[in-house]
């Protein structure tokens, strides 16, 4: 019995800027990935959307506004909210559908815009939201980034070189890859020039936040091979887990962790308990993957989503990286889409433009980014509040 | 000096002495440490309690990670001006082996700081108003 869906199409709208409505990005992703697949509007029945919080109402009914800008015709929705792993929430509901024998073809879509500077809590005073008492303290997002970072220094010994070459290494594949927001070739020098921002974490070691939209067509594999796609690469799992008590790693927006102390258990990495879902459900292991698209919010995340997907021995992933293996041409390609770096993020599309870049790969359409010989690649992500995401594509 | 009197910035969550502790909650039945306080339900899936007893919590621990922040944060931060860049540490409790985080002291930059260093709870300003000075956790190194 086969859990898997086909990926008929994929599309996205470039990220950046643009200062237009969500839904303008959501329909444009959405028409790319229905010309891709050859599939009409009016022979999908499910349009599953990724949430926006910050769109008002709209975007709390993204799949329903999705599918009203499209046309109504009738399709049921749905809309999944799991912060960063939205994408793949909704990904996971449209294939409940197909596998349920409910749907045949589905759209997934997600797609923000989102606001200038920090993103701040509401004002007064109020120790209950662990969001206000960390602002309030003086400890805003990067802060965790850099936490992260500088422990990679101190017990690994990671170094600030290590970082910028993250960043390089993204920037330049990321230059070739016509959907990205950022596509100049930025050298370490331009890196260890940009501000500090949390030490060890310059401007350019960070994440922006962009506009953006991402969308899948997904069937299943009957429909696929009706249409005379059963080769298109197909979806072999997807992990949406939450943490194990009790969690060993401060986790944006708490003050603090869980204490295993007392209560007989050990502590747990949330982050690397997420792909283990995915392997197990794909049943294929870390040395069966070609290439990978994790979710660097940080140069030094993704040397650590690198040991979480088990690419690298736990503190290795330093080695990996400064012997070229994580880079196009390398061993296990990592973000060669130019990964967020190149990016920014827009919540509740990129865990969807992770996927689209792995299709394009798969179907060795990347151009100039294309892993050789491409069949399995992996993709992970993690959010606010236990949600985080990891997704296996195959050919 | 102002003369205002020393308030927490966050009313029940420290001690206010010279050697302060962080006030966290205990579950009577399964023994698991909360901070911040957890009154109401067991956040151990294999415990059920809503009893719970507040308790002062280990003020020593090591350094997990440390950072600093460069740029102003926005409010409900009170910065002073001009802004003066402040060095952040998360510090695992002693016997709770929970991470906390808090800034450091004033004077003190990510220079001196390491993993695994030993660390001490202290009560410092963090903000003042018209009415008094507001005070929070922070981390210093132990005083050997």
């Amino acid at each position: 019995m086969s859990n898997e869906i086909a990926i008929l199409g994929a599309g996205m709208h470039p990220w950046g800027k643009w200062g237009h409505n969500f839904v303008e990005y959501g329909v444009a992703a959405a028409r790319e990935a229905m010309a891709d697949a050859g599939i009409p509007w009016k022979d999908v029945t499910f349009v599953s959307g990724g949430a926006t919080i910050r769109c008002g109402y709209p975007g709390f009914v993204a799949g329903s506004t999705f599918a009203q800008a499209l046309g109504w015709q009738g399709a049921e929705v749905n809309t999944s909210y799991a912060a960063c792993a939205s994408g793949s929430q909704a990904l996971a509901a449209a294939r409940n559908k197909i596998l349920s024998g409910e749907c045949e073809v589905a759209l997934v879509v997600g797609a923000d815009t989102t606001p200038k500077g920090f993103l701040a809590p509401a004002g007064g005073y109020r120790p209950e939201d662990p969001d206000w008492v960390r602002f309030y303290l003086g400890i805003t997002n990067p802060t965790y980034f850099a936490l992260y970072a500088r422990r990679r220094m101190d017990v690994y010994g990671d170094t600030l070189d290590d970082f910028a070459a993250v960043k390089v290494k993204n920037s330049l594949v990321g230059s070739k890859n016509p959907r990205a927001r950022y596509r100049k070739c930025f050298t370490a020098e331009d890196v260890a020039a940009s501000a500090m921002v949390a030490d060890p974490l310059r401007l350019m070691d960070i994440c922006a936040t962009s506009d953006g939209g991402a969308a899948l067509i997904v069937s299943s594999l009957e429909y696929a091979r009706k249409m005379g796609k059963g080769d298109a690469p197909r979806v072999a799992a997807i992990s949406t887990v939450t943490p194990t008590f009790a969690s060993s790693v401060v986790e944006m927006p708490d003050i603090a962790t869980d204490s295993a102390a007392a209560a007989g258990v050990d502590a747990h990495a949330y982050r690397s308990t997420i792909p283990l879902k995915a392997y197990e459900e794909a049943g294929i292991g870390p040395q069966d993957i070609d290439l990978a698209e994790v979710y660097d919010l940080s140069t030094a995340l993704e040397l650590d989503w690198i040991e979480d997907l088990q690419l690298a021995p736990r503190g290795e992933a330093a080695a990996l990286l400064r012997a070229g293996d994580t880079a196009l041409g390398g061993k296990i390609p990592v973000n060669v889409s130019g990964g967020l770096a190149c990016f920014g993020e827009a919540v509740p599309a990129q865990a969807l433009s992770q996927v689209c870049e792995l299709t394009w790969q798969l179907r060795e359409q990347a151009g100039d980014r294309q892993v050789q010989g491409a069949k399995v690649g992996i993709t992970a992500n993690q959010g606010l509040f236990g949600h985080g995401s990891s997704v296996i594509i195959k050919r | 000096m102002s003369g205002k009197p020393l308030v927490p910035a966050i009313e029940g969550w420290h001690t206010m002495e010279a050697k302060p502790h962080l006030i966290g909650t205990q579950c009577e039945v399964c023994g698991t440490f909360f901070f911040p306080k957890q009154n109401h339900f067991c956040k151990n899936p294999n415990c059920e309690s809503t009893d719970f007893r507040e308790v002062e919590l280990s003020r020593t621990g090591q350094i997990w990670s440390y950072t600093n922040a460069c740029y102003k944060p926005p409010p409900p931060f009170v910065a002073k001006e001009p802004f003066e860049p402040y060095a952040i540490a998360a510090v695992q409790l002693e016997d709770e082996k929970m991470v906390v985080l808090g800034q450091l002291v004033e004077g003190l930059s990510v220079a001196d700081l390491k993993v695994g260093m030993p660390m001490e709870l202290v009560l410092e300003e963090l903000h003042e108003t018209d009415e008094d000075i507001k005070v929070t956790w922070k981390w210093q190194p132990l005083a050997s």
